[in-house]
């Protein structure tokens, strides 16, 4: 049994070598806030109150293009609402929390966070109090990402875009799912996915990043029918 | 007016981190939801990655030689073989910064 601390700590180390990708995002997210000519504190309030990066750039990049507030709320909605599924799925592991727990636990679940508790939590199940782990990935990402758009709204125009830094996401998502190219159901899963994405990139409100998973997981679906 | 519509935004996040967890109970998923959910990292993830390494900043397709699939294609070597997550990072953006900066693409 890990004590409340091991796990906590755990969770931090887990999540720490993406603060590589998500420390120059958070820069690059302030920075572009400032750039687009926002009030420093209006970009800083993204930062706690929505605390999702790529929702917040387009966020901005839609009010300064002139949409309207409706047309960026929605698409922020539904840029995150993955985090059902990231709910969805976390839900088994923290059903025994009491309902403020959850209430507060789950403003810190966003992607980095949800991946590396998701893996820890398959391998530890019958471990005790497993919502340390996800305390410790969230909160960290948390911090560094206050830090983190805080320096780029400090550092504005300084930051350059075209050493393209921004490189370093799509990256730490290949770290997360890596491995799992060695299962074949998984591979099917996830060029679906991929594909999906690029084919309807051009859909409204960023909707790619929902559609996609939702083709991705039908598939799923298809191949748990086959293995049969 | 720009922080009713943050605030707005940011309520509507938390909904969606916040009901599966709060409201959705072990007997409420069936098992075969469990088993196609064990897919949710393997069928979100590339809807994040193949955009960012095939499309651009205007929104349009990327040519076949461009470094980012190269950097992309060094990342996945190596991070299948480190299983080492800063390793996988890094590789990918010194291959991807090598071809941009030494060979001036």
């Amino acid at each position: 049994m890990l004590s409340k601390k091991q796990l906590l700590t755990r969770g931090i180390l887990d999540v720490a070598p993406h603060m590589l990708s998500v420390i120059p995002f958070g820069i690059i997210c302030g920075a572009v806030g400032i750039e687009l000519g926002f009030n420093p504190y209006l970009v800083y309030g993204l930062s706690i109150i929505i605390f999702g990066g790529a929702s917040q750039i387009v966020f901005l990049q839609l009010l300064s293009g002139g949409a309207s507030a409706l047309i960026a709320i929605t698409s922020v909605g539904v840029i995150n609402s993955r985090h059902l599924l990231y709910g969805a799925v976390l839900s088994e592991y923290l059903e025994k929390l009491s309902f403020i727990k959850k209430l507060l636990i789950s403003y810190l679940i966003v992607d980095q966070g949800f991946a590396e508790s998701n893996k820890f939590f398959k391998k530890n199940k019958t471990e005790e109090n497993l919502y340390y782990h996800l305390i410790g990935t969230g909160g960290t990402l948390w911090v560094c990402w206050q830090i983190a758009t805080l320096t780029g709204i400090i550092l504005g125009s300084f930051v350059p875009e075209e050493i393209g830094l921004k490189f370093a996401i799509p990256l730490t998502f290949i770290a997360i799912v890596v491995q799992d190219l060695k299962k074949m159901d998984h591979v099917i899963v996830m060029f679906a996915s991929g594909i999906s994405s690029l084919i309807f990139f051009n859909a409204p409100f960023k909707s790619y990043i929902i559609i996609a998973p939702i083709i991705a997981l039908l598939v799923a679906a298809l191949v748990l029918r086959f293995k049969k | 007016m720009s922080w009713l519509a943050i605030i707005t935004a940011g309520i509507i996040t938390y909904l969606m981190r916040m009901t599966m967890v709060a409201l959705v109970s072990k007997d409420m998923l069936g098992d075969k939801i469990k088993l196609v959910l064990a897919y949710v990292p393997s069928a979100v993830f590339p809807a994040i990655i193949f955009p960012g390494v095939f499309i651009n900043d205007y929104g349009t397709f990327i040519e076949m030689n461009d470094p980012k699939i190269f950097g992309a294609l060094v990342a996945i070597i190596v991070g299948y073989f480190s299983r080492n997550v800063i390793a996988t990072i890094l590789s990918g953006l010194f291959s991807y910064w090598i071809i941009i900066f030494i060979f001036n693409f």
